[in-house]
């Protein structure tokens, strides 16, 4: 057997695809804060439930229509991005004109309710979906055993991201956003809805976060908790990444994921908080963080 | 012409105005008679979190600083009580001491990273922070990993005053809460407080004037800790335990919540806002059961005080009153 480091090299690879894949859901969560945050001056709190939201959506599209992993793709963030729109609608809209303290405040009492109304009907224990037919089984790369499915998680997060990366900073729809995002003001007296970019913003933040719900639910099991964890080791990378700056946010999550899962090789107990040393160390040393502008 | 009083004329008591006297007095003796009409238990613990709250609100009030990691001082604080009360056999008032100077420290460690951020990045950083903190509480070996320190001694305060009786051990959490009140309500008055405030209203301005700002905010943070983590400690030596939950995120969550219902940035506000949280939650568990999920309709109230009452109970009473 080979060896790295007097680590078998099976291990070493199979914790790097596991640190990928946790990697890909940061990427996609930081992305999706990033965004919401660039235009609505929000942290969004309850990005983690309704990442919760998009497996569940899965888990009940399946259960109650019979339609399986390739559809709910599409349609479960669909469905989560319009409670977004609704949230946003009905909530986050009155609270622009306040301090952005109170939409952190209103977002974490969404995900509580969110957390408890899931936890309240499905119970905490994890409820399983499978991996769709077409992605079971795997490759043997010969240093490695790469399963199908996880090699999927990774290449459609890397699509997403760079696509999201490619409409804000390449195409006339992302420069109307950042515009707006520098000086709603001036954007609106150009004849632009700004208010309805910020809605239809909001949505496509939380759509994203049911998607890579979604994805996760076949990896990890579909449990009421499973954003609240998720969610705060985000808010270290956005900490550390900085929120400035979109492809900022993807390396900084993909970089991280891959940190983490060399950690649980070499010094397994410290893998639960190596993202938080290296936030505080990222703190001591670049206040800033890696890729922000100052604040 | 109005006549100019002299703020240093008449020496003032701890509290200011006759009217906070009186409200303190009443405060004080409805928790006196409390004990002997409903739950001592069920009091302490609502003095605890009333406690918890109000550290909280030092810096959310008055310095502007949302913390979402106090969960991190109430929790090390009571892991830290329970221990030397357990394992080196403390006596009661050396525990407090341990467990409020490990709060104390955590907040300058704390405070010193987070403040190296502006605005909202704060909540952010000592959230995670606590979070690490709850991991390593989970994996350390003092602590017990999930099941907690169990079992934890009351013993005897000073030698003479056996806290297994619940008339003393309530007796002793009311002395504390009330001084630790005091003691918030004197750093919000004094020339620290002060410029606490300045911060709050114009951080650049306080700076320019010269004041050493993010001194002050790790000391705030600090001062903020070591209360948060008192009132962990009572916590810790009523129940006779400490768990990893005292770390989890859903305590730093549950402080918040009194505040905003309460009324942040005004004193009472937050116990105001811990007992009315402790109420509601006893008579939905009341009325329904334990296993009622509670959080859900105290969610809802949450959102709809943001939208409709950002100023809290307490706020919106007083606005009332004086229309």
């Amino acid at each position: 057997m080979v060896e790295i480091f007097g680590i078998p090299s099976q291990a070493l690879f199979g914790q790097l695809l596991i640190g990928l894949i946790n990697g890909s859901f940061y990427a996609l969560l930081s992305l999706g804060l990033a965004v919401i945050f660039g235009m609505l001056n929000i942290i969004n709190f309850s990005h983690g439930a309704q990442y919760m939201m998009g497996a569940f959506a899965a888990y009940l599209i399946l259960q109650y229509s019979g339609l399986g992993y390739w559809p709910a793709l599409i349609i479960a963030p669909i469905i989560v991005g319009i409670t977004g729109i609704i949230i946003e609608r009905l909530f986050l809209q009155w609270l622009y004109k306040l301090d952005h303290l109170y939409g952190l405040l209103l977002t974490f009492g969404l995900a509580l309710i969110f957390e408890g109304v899931a936890r309240n009907y499905f119970g905490s224990a994890g409820l399983p979906y499978t991996v769709p037919e077409s992605l079971r089984g795997g490759q043997n790369l010969g240093f490695m055993f790469l399963p199908n499915y996880r090699a999927w998680v990774i290449a459609a997060s890397l699509v997403v991201c760079f696509g999201t990366w490619f409409v804000i900073e390449r195409t006339r729809l992302g420069a109307y956003l950042r515009a707006a995002t520098e000086n709603p003001t001036l954007v609106r007296a150009f004849g632009i809805n700004v208010p309805r970019m910020i809605t239809l913003t909001y949505g496509f933040g939380v759509a994203l976060a049911a998607l890579a719900g979604v994805m996760a639910a076949p990896i990890y099991n579909v449990s009421p908790q499973m954003g609240s964890e998720l969610i705060i080791v985000v808010f270290a990378v956005v900490v550390i990444g900085g929120m400035g700056s979109i492809m900022g946010a993807i390396l900084t999550g993909f970089g991280l994921g891959i940190i983490e899962g060399l950690t649980k090789v070499f010094w397994p107990e410290a893998s639960s908080t190596v993202i938080f040393v290296i936030m505080a160390i990222v703190l001591l040393v670049r206040p800033a963080g890696l890729f922000g502008r100052r604040a | 012409m109005e006549r100019v009083v002299d703020p240093l004329a008449k020496k003032p008591s701890v509290l200011r105005t006759q009217s906070e006297t009186i409200g303190f007095v009443i405060m004080v003796a409805a928790l006196a008679i409390a004990p002997f009409v409903t739950y001592p238990l069920f009091l302490m613990q609502a003095m605890c979190f009333a406690l918890f709250a109000c550290a909280f609100n030092l810096l959310i009030g008055y310095v502007g600083l949302l913390s979402f990691g106090h969960a991190l001082y109430f929790g090390w604080a009571s892991y830290l009580s329970a221990y030397s009360a357990k394992a080196w056999g403390f006596p009661p008032e050396l525990a407090i001491l341990t467990g409020t100077a490990t709060a104390a420290i955590c907040g300058l460690v704390a405070g010193s990273l987070a403040i190296r951020r502006q605005g909202i990045y704060f909540a952010m950083i000592t959230l995670a922070l606590a979070q690490m903190m709850y991991f390593f509480a989970l994996q350390a070996k003092f602590t017990g990993g999930e099941d907690g320190i169990q079992a934890v001694p009351r013993g005897h305060l000073f030698g003479i005053f056996d806290l297994k009786n619940e008339m003393t051990m309530y007796a002793v959490v009311l002395v504390i809460f009330l001084a630790g009140f005091l003691f918030i309500y004197r750093i919000i008055h004094s020339p620290f407080g002060e410029v606490l405030k300045a911060i709050r209203e114009n951080e650049a301005r306080t700076r320019a004037i010269g004041y050493p700002v993010e001194r002050y905010k790790i000391v705030a943070v600090m001062l903020s800790g070591l209360f948060a983590g008192l009132a962990g400690v009572l916590y810790a030596i009523q129940n006779e335990f400490a768990a990893p939950d005292f770390v989890y995120f859903i305590t730093s969550g549950d402080t918040v919540i009194f505040n905003v219902m309460g009324g942040i940035g005004t004193l009472v506000g937050p116990i105001v806002g811990a007992g009315f949280f402790q109420l509601i939650r006893e008579l939905l568990s009341r009325l329904f059961g334990d296993q009622f999920p509670y959080l859900i309709p105290l969610g809802v109230i949450f959102i709809v005080m943001i939208i409709f009452l950002p100023q809290g109970l307490l706020g919106f009473a007083r606005r009332w009153l004086n229309r």
